[in-house]
């Protein structure tokens, strides 16, 4: 097949994002053990309460296994030879954006990600994550006039720990799994953001994750909380520079919803993928959840994932109140030697409550591709309904595609749906719009986005571009 | 027209072409000449290498060229792409048109268009432009404007498929267009309005060849030229009486014509 080729080439583009800031780094010795993590909790000078949740979950880590259930091969990960904190050396108190370094506010500019008052979007909000400290947030007195708390997750640990207290680990409890567990005992920065009751927070809230250093994982934590009748749509980023070692990323992002409240979560992730023949790459296992406590609250979570070498992820959803509703949106493009096991849990407990469910995979290169999904109606959840669709596109004839679809329902009286197709851009195809004028990569762009546009048309407007920009660095390129 | 015939350049020329896919021959000499506003039938038994020499003009990836040349407005193709040959006139109209799922009919429509418009120095046109631009070239095929919103070709009947392909040759304004039994599986109304639309698109500029195995289409279309192909030549050509003879005597009337040697 004359194009196979051709479509290697063009999903093969190279990564822009993989470059190394050159920047003094303070690091703490590798390994994991309690007085590592005494260790980051003094240097956050966190209170004793965060200590003792830190060390709890490291117990309940230290006696659980690593998960082996996902369609996922990859060397063992050792523990004790990863560097749970790494920062940035710089002044101990930054005040203003002035006092941060250079290189660092450089870093985010070649991002994209402009930090600086005259250069910052001027739409979204920023909390910028370098390795394992947050740089600087964007707006924060701006926001702070419409009662919106939007700092990192350490500053927030120190000046809201009431709202900590209560919901921190509420979600995602420590014992939830091993990655979360982990997270627990040795998270270091993150974002937290706060809406109050009845206040339409009135940018978006955006955080970038930017892994510089190349033995040290990114543990990063978020929390959102969404009081009644609140809304906030939030946004993440992320990349890594190229490495021929892995790195892990193990992150925890807990969404609190009360009554008609809505939170809208959008991630686009562009982790370093490895090279084609599947050296290097982040190893990417994160457990985000989102809990739908109110009574006609809403959380929609939309990822696009282009990233990592290993991407291991279930954004889901709890759907306690009533009429709550739960929406999934996912497009997942692997290639070369890319594994993603990806998916969703839609928990129906609260009685009328309704998910909705759209999942579409591309799978190139050699790389597999899994939808791993979960949907339980509880007892309670009368009149609860469903809806999944999930769709895969394989390009070339090494790729693979699998979906798990759970369906488990305990109430006779709801509706689970579920559609799943898988599809190949065949050479036909391509040459049917080719024989109208239509250039071979805008033809298998114009497929992909096609093939995706379900899930693009529910991204954030500012977000719809990132994500169009790429996916069309990923699907451009040069031809033959 | 007739006479104005010989002062003028033949659009498309295809010299003593060869032609072969996965190892096999099945193009073994072709020459046919196409002037502009020449109609062409071409005719012959399913093998004989019509759809082939048809994908082959269009520049399908599956076919090499062994020997010959295809000419348009005497510049060889062989070196371009499909996507450039489009652009520079050339029009296929599929015997199966294929399904696009999620990629909006209209939208594809737009961007073959505005291909074609580079190419020809036009200024492309905006999305407004091109659904009043689209509108009135519908009439052509009497098609519905709620056909534009859904993917291409997907969920069409056999009818509304060849429909949209005549659509696409409206839009395009090709010089060379080639219909590869585009009379196949459609009733008699459905013909009637595919073969209306081709005759409004037809101009004195363009060239069309229709590959057929029914009198019926070329009974709507009267070609200037009918040929009979067999085992990858042309051999036998004719007027439109060619057609009528064939169709009373089959094709087995034509195997005496075939080259033994």
């Amino acid at each position: 097949m004359v194009n196979d080729n051709l479509v290697d080439n063009i999903v093969s583009e190279p990564y822009k994002y993989g470059f190394v800031t050159e920047i003094e780094s303070e690091k703490i010795s590798k390994g994991i053990n309690e007085d590592i993590i005494r260790l980051i909790s003094s240097k956050k000078n966190e209170p004793e309460y965060l200590l003792n949740f830190r060390l709890n979950a490291f117990k309940k880590w230290q006696a659980m296994e690593e998960p082996d259930w996902a369609d996922l091969g990859y060397e063992a990960i050792d523990y004790q030879d990863i560097i749970y904190y790494s920062a940035p050396k710089q002044q101990e108190k930054i005040t203003s954006l002035d006092e941060v370094d250079p290189k660092l506010l450089e870093t985010f500019d070649k991002l994209g990600i402009p930090l600086t008052e005259q250069k910052r979007l001027t739409n979204v909000a920023v909390d910028a994550v370098f390795d394992s400290v947050s740089i600087a947030t964007t707006f924060k007195e701006q926001l702070a006039e419409h009662g919106v708390i939007f700092c990192s997750i350490s500053e927030a640990i120190k000046d809201h720990s009431d709202l900590i207290e209560k919901y921190l680990g509420s979600v995602i409890p420590a014992s939830d799994n091993y990655f979360a567990a982990l997270n627990s005992a040795v998270f270091s920065d993150g974002s937290f953001v706060y809406i109050p009751k009845n206040v339409t927070c009135p940018m978006d809230l955006s955080s970038y994750f930017r892994i510089n250093s190349g033995d040290s994982g990114q543990f990063e934590r978020t929390l959102i909380i969404a009081e009644e009748a609140s809304s906030v749509s939030y946004l993440e980023g992320c990349t890594a520079p190229m490495f021929d070692t892995n790195t892990l990323h193990a992150a925890v992002v807990e969404l609190v919803a009360l009554d008609d409240a809505s939170i809208k979560y959008s991630t686009v992730q562009n982790w370093y993928a490895g090279n084609e023949q599947g050296v290097g790459g982040i190893f990417n296992f994160v457990t985000k959840r989102g809990k739908c406590l109110g009574k006609r609250s809403k959380i929609s979570w939309s990822q696009v994932e282009t990233g990592s070498a290993i991407t291991w992820k279930y954004p889901s959803c709890i759907l306690i109140g009533e009429e709550s509703v739960g929406e999934f949106y996912s497009v997942a493009l692997t290639n070369n030697l890319q594994q993603a096991d990806t998916g969703t849990k839609m928990i129906h407990i609260g009685p009328k409550t309704k998910s909705t469910i759209v999942s579409k995979g591309i799978s190139a290169g050699k790389s597999s591709n899994s939808y791993r999904g979960l949907v339980k109606i509880g007892s309670k959840a009368k009149g609860a309904r469903n809806y999944s669709q999930c769709d895969s596109m394989l390009i070339g004839d090494k790729a693979a595609a699998n979906t798990f679809p759970y369906i488990q329902s305990q109430q006779p009286n709801s509706e689970v749906e579920h559609e799943a197709s898988t599809c190949r851009i065949s050479e036909d195809q391509l040459f049917y719009l080719q024989s109208r004028g239509i250039e071979f990569e805008e033809a298998v762009s114009m497929m992909v986005s096609g093939f995706c546009r379900d899930v693009f048309n529910q991204l954030p407007m500012e977000f719809a571009a990132e994500a169009d920009k790429l996916l069309s660095l990923k699907l451009e390129g040069s031809v033959g | 027209m007739k006479s104005k015939k010989e002062t003028k350049k033949p659009l498309l020329e295809i010299h003593d072409l060869f032609a072969s896919t996965e190892n096999l021959t099945i193009l073994k000499g072709v020459n046919i000449s196409i002037n502009p506003g020449e109609i062409h039938a071409i005719m012959g038994r399913n093998g004989c290498g019509k759809s082939t020499l048809s994908k082959i003009i269009a520049g399908h990836p599956s076919y090499e060229i062994t020997g010959g040349k295809i000419k348009l407005s005497g510049t060889d193709i062989e070196p371009l792409e499909p996507e450039e040959r489009a652009q520079s006139g050339i029009f296929l109209g599929f015997q199966y048109p294929i399904e696009i799922p999620g990629v909006s009919n209209l939208e594809f429509l737009r961007v073959a268009t505005n291909a074609r418009r580079k190419f020809l120095k036009k200024e492309e046109l905006d999305t407004f432009e091109f659904e009043d631009l689209v509108k009135e070239k519908l009439e052509i095929v009497k098609m519905e404007p709620t056909f534009l919103n859904r993917s291409i070709n997907q969920g069409f009947s056999g009818g509304e498929k060849k429909r949209n392909e005549i659509l696409q040759m409206a839009l395009l304004e090709p010089k060379i267009a080639i219909l590869d039994e585009t009379d196949s599986g459609l009733d008699i109304d459905a013909l009637r309005i595919v073969a209306s639309g081709i005759k409004k698109i037809a101009n004195e500029n363009c060239g069309i060849i229709l590959i057929t195995h029914y009198q019926r289409l070329l009974d709507e279309i009267k070609p200037d030229f009918v040929h009979v192909m067999a085992n990858g030549k042309i051999i036998k050509t004719g007027n439109s009486e060619l057609a009528l003879e064939l169709e009373k005597n089959g094709y087995e009337w034509t195997d005496k014509f075939i080259d033994k040697t």
